[in-house]
Parts: C-alpha cells; sequence; structure tokens
C-alpha cells in the first residue's frame, strides 16, 4: 500500500461526503415539504422547487455518494487484500480526474435548474446536454476502476498461481465485473439515444426504449452499492466484532451468483410499463427471486460471523448473545444497525418483485421508504461505519468523538424507524412518490394524519448526518492522539482453501452472466429498437 | 478442543447445507405463491398492447373522443389521454358494480395512472398504449393521481371517479 494509493482513496471518500452533504440538506427539505412546512420560497434561487431539490438528492446520494465512496473503498481494500499496490497509479488517478470532471459537468445544468429530471432522467423530459455527457463519464470512470483492478489481478496471478484470489479482492472484483456488465444498458442509453437527441442530432428518444436500456443497468446498480457493503460486513465486521468469518467458500459462492443474477430482472421495475409482454416480466419476476439466494446465503454467513464474534466475548443463549457485540464501536454498531434495518428493506423488496403485490406499490411512497432502507441505511449506514475507522486512519488522527459516533448512528436508526415505516404506509394509502404532497390537489385525509411523521424522521436523520460531518471535520483537523492502525482483514472458520477452484475462474461465470442477459432482455430490446420510432420531442417542464 | 481438518470441514459443510437448502426452498416457495395467485386470482399487468404516434393520439380510434363508453351491461371502458397537466376525461361517473378498462396514452412526457386501493397502477407513456382494469362496488368518489413526475405542476395533475348508487 503506497502513500499515493491512500491519497487517492481520501480523495474519492472526500468527494462522495461533499455529495452526502448535498443529498441529506436537501432530503431534509423534501420531508419538511410532506409534512407541510414551506421551505422552497426561501430557498429560490439556489432551489428552484420541490422538484429541483428532489434531483439533486437523488443525483447527489444515489449516483455519486455511493460511486464516489464506492470507486475509493474497494481498489483500497483490494490491494491491501492482493498485499501488493494497484497495476497503475496514474491510471487510477486519471480515472478519479475524469470522474471528477464529469461530475462537475453535470453539475452545472444541475445547479442552473436545467436539468431538473431526476436521477432516472426519462425521456421525454430533456435535460441539457452537459447533464447526461457528465454522467457518461462518469460511468466511463467506473470501467477504468475494472480495468485497473483487473490488471492488478493478473500481476498477482502471475506470482500467485496456485492460491484462492484473497476474498476482500475477490469481492472487488466482482463488484465491479458485475457492474460494468450491467452498466452497458446506460451506456448505450446515453451514446446512441439520450446524448444525440439533447444535443439536436435526433428527433426524439424512444420513451419505452430508454426506459428498458435505464432499468438494465438501474437494478444491477442496486447491488453495485450493496456489495460492498457485503464485502465489509464479510471481511472486517466479523473481525470488529471479535469472531472470524463463518465460510468464505460461501461467501464467494454468493458473490459469484450475484454476478451471474443481478442484471437478468430489471423488468421488475417496468411491470406497469405498456409494450413489455407480460410473459417477459414474468421471466424477470422469477429472476428476481433467484437472486433471493444469494442474498440468503449472505444473511446467514453475516449473522454466523458475529455470532462468533460474540459467542466468543461470552455471549450465551439462542438470541442474547446479540447484546453481547461490542456495541461501543461506532462502525461495528453502524453496520449491525444498518444490517437490521436491511432485513426489512430485503422483505420489501420481494413484495416489489411480486409481479401482483407491485400493482398496489408501483410508484407510491412505499418504494420511497424501500429506497431509504437500501441504500439509505443498508448502504449509507454501512458506509458511515467504515468512515469512522477509514476516515481516521486514512487522517492519521483517532476518531474525535466516539460517543457522538454512537449518538449519529443511534439517532440514523432511530429516525429510520420513523421515517422508513411511515413511508411504506402513506404508499399503501396511495400516495405518489416524487410529488409535492405537501401541496398536491388530492391530497387524501387519511395521509394528512402521518404526514408529520415523515417531517419528524426527516429532520432526525438531518441531525444525525450534521453530527457525522461535525466528528469527520473534527477527527481530520483537530483529532489529537497516535494515529490508528489499518483494520486487519477477518479469518475464516472455513477458509479459502475449501473454496473450489472453479470458484475463482472468470471466463465461464461472465459467460454465463452475459448469456441469461441475452436470454432476458435480447428479444424486447431488439423489438423495441427496431420498430420505427415515433418522433417524441424533448420537454423542459419544469 | 483441536479436531482434524477434516472432521472440521464436514461439520460446517452441514450447517452450510442446513441454510443452504431453506435458502432454495424460500424464494421457490414465494414463487409458487406468486404464480398461484397471479394466475389464480386473475391479476392482469399491462401488456403489448399496440402503439400510437404521441403527435397523433386524436387519429388514432380509441382516443378520437377520450371519454366513457358502456361496452356491455355493467362494463365501461375509459378512453383516456394524459398531458401536461390533466387528464382527459377527468371526471368518470359509473354505478356500483361496474368493471372498468382504462386505455389510456400520453400526448407528451411520461404520465402515470394510479386510483389508490383499486389495483390500477399503470405508466402512461407516449407512444404506447396502457391498459388496466379494476371492479368498483363501493359507491364514493375516488381519485386518479398522476403519479409518474411530469413537470413543475405534477403534483396537480389528477381526476376522479365517482362510483353512484346503482339506481333499481
Amino acid at each position: 500500500m503506497t502513500r499515493s494509493e491512500e491519497r487517492l482513496a481520501a480523495a474519492y471518500v472526500f468527494v462522495a461526503l461533499v455529495a452526502l452533504f448535498g443529498g441529506v440538506t436537501t432530503g431534509l427539505f423534501q420531508a419538511l415539504e410532506y409534512a407541510g412546512v414551506e421551505v422552497y420560497p426561501k430557498l429560490d434561487p439556489v432551489i428552484r422547487s420541490h422538484y429541483h431539490s428532489l434531483t439533486y438528492h437523488g443525483v447527489l446520494n444515489v449516483l455519486v455518494w455511493t460511486t464516489f465512496f464506492i470507486c475509493g473503498l474497494l481498489p483500497f481494500l483490494a490491494a491491501r487484500s492482493f498485499g501488493q499496490p494497484l497495476a497503475s497509479i496514474r491510471l487510477a488517478w486519471g480515472t478519479f480526474w475524469l470522474m471528477v470532471a464529469g461530475l462537475v459537468v453535470t453539475a452545472i445544468p444541475l445547479a442552473a435548474n436545467a436539468a431538473t429530471v431526476m436521477f432516472t432522467f426519462y425521456p421525454p423530459l430533456k435535460a441539457h446536454w452537459a447533464f447526461y455527457l457528465g454522467l457518461t463519464a462518469v460511468v466511463v470512470g467506473t470501467w477504468l476502476v475494472t480495468l485497473n483492478l483487473a490488471l492488478t489481478w493478473r500481476v498477482w496471478r502471475a506470482q500467485n498461481r496456485e492460491a484462492r484470489t484473497p476474498l476482500a479482492a475477490f469481492m472487488s472484483l466482482v463488484t465491479f465485473a458485475m457492474w460494468s456488465i450491467a452498466s452497458a444498458g446506460l451506456a448505450a442509453e446515453m451514446l446512441f439515444l439520450v446524448i444525440p437527441w439533447s444535443l439536436g442530432l435526433t428527433a426524439g428518444a424512444d420513451p419505452l426504449l430508454a426506459r428498458t436500456l435505464f432499468w438494465f443497468s438501474g437494478h444491477p446498480i442496486v447491488y453495485f452499492w450493496l456489495l460492498p457493503a457485503y464485502i465489509s460486513w464479510e471481511t472486517l465486521v466479523p473481525r470488529q466484532a471479535g469472531g472470524r468469518l463463518f465460510s468464505d467458500p460461501l461467501a464467494r459462492t454468493s458473490f459469484i451468483l450475484f454476478l451471474v443474477l443481478s442484471t437478468p430482472l430489471g423488468f421488475h421495475h417496468q411491470y406497469t410499463d405498456p409494450g413489455i409482454h407480460q410473459g417477459w416480466k414474468l421471466v424477470h419476476a422469477f429472476l428476481t427471486f433467484a437472486v433471493f439466494f444469494p442474498s440468503l446465503l449472505t444473511f446467514f454467513t453475516v449473522v454466523a460471523s458475529l455470532e462468533s464474534g460474540a459467542r466468543a466475548r461470552g455471549g450465551k443463549g439462542w438470541i442474547t448473545w446479540f447484546g453481547k457485540l461490542p456495541w461501543g464501536d461506532p462502525s461495528l454498531a453502524a453496520q449491525v444497525l444498518a444490517m437490521i434495518l436491511f432485513a426489512g428493506g430485503g422483505i420489501g423488496g420481494l413484495i416489489n418483485a411480486s409481479f401482483n403485490m407491485n400493482l398496489i406499490v408501483h410508484n407510491t411512497a412505499y418504494i420511497v421508504g424501500h429506497l431509504h432502507l437500501t441504500v439509505g441505511t443498508a448502504v449509507t449506514l454501512t458506509f458511515m461505519g467504515i468512515t469512522y475507522w477509514l476516515v481516521p486512519y486514512l487522517a492519521g488522527r483517532p476518531l474525535w468523538s466516539r460517543g457522538l459516533a454512537l449518538a449519529q448512528v443511534w439517532l440514523w436508526f432511530g429516525g429510520m424507524v420513523i421515517f422508513s415505516p411511515t413511508l411504506h404506509e402513506l404508499g399503501l394509502r396511495g400516495m405518489p412518490r416524487r410529488t409535492a404532497i405537501g401541496h398536491a390537489a388530492y391530497l387524501q385525509s387519511d395521509w394528512k394524519a402521518l404526514l408529520p411523521l415523515v417531517g419528524v424522521g426527516g429532520v432526525i436523520l438531518f441531525i444525525s448526518a450534521m453530527l457525522y460531518f461535525v466528528n469527520l471535520v473534527l477527527t481530520a483537523t483537530v483529532g489529537r492522539g497516535p494515529a490508528p492502525a489499518m483494520l486487519a482483514f477477518a479469518e475464516a472458520t472455513s477458509g479459502p482453501e475449501y473454496a473450489p477452484a472453479f470458484l475463482d475462474r472468470w471466463r465461464p461465470w461472465i459467460a454465463l452472466a452475459v448469456a441469461l442477459i441475452v436470454v432476458a432482455y435480447a428479444p424486447t430490446v431488439l423489438r423495441l429498437a427496431t420498430m420505427t420510432s415515433f418522433a417524441v420531442p424533448g420537454m423542459r417542464v419544469w | 478442543m483441536e479436531r482434524g481438518v477434516e472432521r472440521r470441514s464436514t461439520t460446517i459443510y452441514l450447517w452450510e447445507l442446513a441454510w443452504i437448502l431453506p435458502s432454495i426452498a424460500i424464494p421457490v416457495g414465494m414463487l409458487v405463491a406468486l404464480g398461484v395467485t397471479a394466475f389464480g386470482a386473475g391479476i392482469h399487468l399491462t401488456g403489448d398492447q399496440g402503439r400510437v404516434d404521441p403527435q397523433h393520439v386524436a387519429a388514432h380510434p380509441l382516443f378520437k373522443e377520450p371519454g366513457v363508453v358502456e361496452i356491455a351491461p355493467g362494463q365501461y371502458e375509459v378512453r383516456l389521454t394524459a398531458q401536461i397537466w390533466s387528464f382527459a376525461p377527468n371526471e368518470i361517473r359509473v354505478p356500483a358494480g361496474s368493471t372498468v378498462h382504462f386505455w389510456a396514452t400520453s400526448k407528451d412526457v411520461i404520465h402515470g395512472l394510479l386510483v389508490p386501493k383499486h389495483n390500477i397502477n399503470v405508466m402512461v407513456l407516449p407512444g404506447q398504449i396502457a391498459h388496466a382494469q379494476a371492479h368498483f362496488d363501493t359507491p364514493g368518489e375516488y381519485p386518479i393521481i398522476c403519479h409518474e413526475y411530469c413537470g413543475i405542476a405534477h403534483h396537480t395533475m389528477a381526476g376522479k371517479i365517482i362510483v353512484e348508487e346503482r339506481k333499481r
């Protein structure tokens, strides 16, 4: 691990944290709007509307915070796990600056209210071309991270012919390989439809084809966010808990299955779209339930690993061992609380993916409640937990306040326990998502009673986030004490020596992933792409 | 305390298996439940119902005159267009006990069609004809909500279904 690599990780994490700051701040505005507080008139002209704020919230949180954090963390962990530096630190820095440039180019139209199209940017809503171009540069950056990781693996493999790829490096490679395959849809949407159209080179972008390509990448992007959390839960948290990873082969198996199964299931976001045959929607429903299998394997491995730690610390009983985890460690507490709420996110996800129940929840506030348990907690609270060791390590100073960090973590958990179930319930009562509900023409009486709770939950989450930033800023600037040591990877009870060699081969698994994608998507995408398209003019209606 | 590697791996293998099998059985069981409820309960998702040129929606026979048509006793068809920021028609009256079929398309951006608590939840895309159907038994007034962000006044885009007492 070179100093330059540490600075690279720090640079990525810094950008990610700036994005998160903007993301949670705009989140507060939305929560207050739901609760009936007039906020936007006071924010003009910085924030022009609820929808401007909401586009910021989505882009900054789910596109920038996640992507930059992951592109910083995973190469950092992979290099440590390989025990050798990245293949090309120059390529890595070039990638970082490309992504930052893309981000700036995206941010300009976004700030100017010229891209108030949400992070899903469905045509015919038409943003300024720079918005799409900048985001495309960020995606290209993620491919270059994949390239660098793959090159690093080749160097390592040349020197270690027989050994299994070290677990954290293996998982990082799988995460980026999966995303690089899955992002093809987004890239195709950008390059063939949206960018030429936004530049005025084509008359229209077919809205259904654009949605289909978006969701080709739009579901696997959830795994691109989640798998890094799993990497922490399986390779670091067991040791933080004082135990061992339960099973290295099981962790590998689940990741290989995520590589194969993450992409061919995007139609479960399009169950209610006209123009896609019901039969193909059902095929994607089946594949969505198939990916539940590696999720359950992960769940088991993670809980068993935690249990080994708690028992080593004197935990007893079937359930009560849970209390013996080292709850005083904010990094561990954050991640275990993230896991607990993620159980609700997983169950909710199965409901969304159910062909028939989706009719009740699609595009309602229920989905917002769900997303805040998955990316908003399982991912975000886990990443916060990671920064509680990573930022002190990178800054060379101890965490400023452990007590404040613990308070922050529990506040996030508590705020989310109010916020998310309320939104789930509002969705079941028919409240749409992505809507200025405080000003809605059709506000229903059975929503009104619950809306203040959205505001309360949102305020608690915002306070938690501010405590988080204060702690990190003070850690990096005024923290005093010896520089903390780097966290070590957990050992496994059932180690890599039990992992079969076929888990360490790339080509068959990637080929299988691509084959499944072709089966699940080719008929529909080809049909949509070859139809004579109507001229659907772009519109700026915000 | 110290056990052989062979023995240890076998024990763990059984534990792993003890979780792998339920991990397969649970999703498979859920899929069966899903299939039974989806097909047994006759719930239909929108499929491929054909296309319509969004610039010439009125040229399509379904959307020449947006409105409500009784196609059979107790069966109504709503031919609906969505446009920023309204539905046409925006008020639909049917007698209690009716089955209502919605045929919808958009003239501009993507909209949505949501009738809470009645399984009407469908995307309304320019270029595509969407279909949804539901049964209305209880007299009352129900909102029709656009649930896809469609611009600055998205939250004002709504209509209503008035289900009237059946006259005997």
